[in-house]
């Protein structure tokens, strides 16, 4: 399994100076950051790619106004979409029929993010050739084909691996979620 | 003995992990370069204060000037650069 980092802790190192955590703070959030930009706001891409940057850049500048270490994942999402939501304001300026998107609809995509990233949490921790395997085949939407051939792994053995794969990660997050709950 | 079953199971877990797909590798990389984007950037305001000469190859052609300060003018440096040129 690999070892594990806690928000707090790569925050922590960040405001430290650590020249490798703020490349991994970026690979850590980026896909939810991305996401909300994405799904949550339905941002055209170079607007997304715009306040993507704007997010990051100003979690550089903050980080250290963070009230909590452990907080900086709401922080990031509030952040995002503020700046969304500015941005969709600016499109609608100019194309004035783009309606802003619904706040309760908005709020539902975030919570599936929020859940998603716990499940990301659980699949980091246990780790390679799972997570390469998942993440190939759900995030990036690759066939057995493609996965096999690029992890030299008989494409016919691949929807076994991924069902094991998927159980291990399940089991990790169960008992991620009974841990986080108060006894 | 109750046991409480967790509501994620294994086809909920793959419908989660499919939310999240990586971002492009080249907005990635961006982000990750902050840091040393922003020590560049303070380095060529810090010039422009010092140097009227320079302040004004800045003022007359930004990425010209960028570039034969020997830095890359990415729409990042320019657009930043040219806000914090505001206050000078």
């Amino acid at each position: 399994m690999a070892v594990e980092q806690t928000d707090a802790q790569l925050v922590s190192r960040c405001r430290a100076g650590d020249p490798e955590a703020w490349n991994e703070f970026v690979e850590r959030f980026s896909r939810y950051v991305y996401a909300i930009c994405g799904r949550g706001f339905r941002l055209p891409q170079q607007d997304a790619e715009d306040v993507f940057q704007e997010v990051f850049a100003r979690a550089f500048e903050r980080l250290s106004e963070l009230r909590s270490d452990d907080a900086v994942r709401p922080w990031l999402a509030q952040l995002t979409r503020r700046l969304c939501i500015d941005r969709l304001r600016v499109i609608a300026r100019d194309t004035p029929s783009d309606a802003e998107p619904d706040e309760r609809e908005v709020d539902d995509v975030l919570a599936q993010l929020d859940d998603a990233m716990a499940v990301r949490a659980a699949l980091d921790k246990v780790g390679d050739p799972c997570r390469e395997i998942l993440d190939r085949f759900f995030c990036r939407d690759e066939s057995y084909r493609t996965i096999g051939e690029l992890l030299d792994i008989p494409a016919g053995t691949i929807a076994s691996r991924i069902s094991r794969c998927l159980e291990k990660v399940r089991t990790e997050f169960d008992g991620r979620s009974r841990a986080s709950r108060p006894s | 003995m109750k046991i409480e079953m967790n509501g994620f199971d294994e086809e909920k877990i793959g419908r989660l992990l499919r939310l999240l797909p990586p971002a492009p590798e080249g907005w990635v990389r961006a982000a990750q370069e902050l840091p040393a984007a922003r020590a560049m950037l303070d380095e060529l305001v810090a010039r422009a204060e010092q140097d009227a000469a320079f302040r004004l190859q800045l003022r007359a052609d930004l990425e010209r000037a960028v570039a034969n300060a020997g830095y890359e003018p990415s729409p990042f440096i320019v657009s930043e650069l040219r806000r914090l040129l505001e206050a000078v």
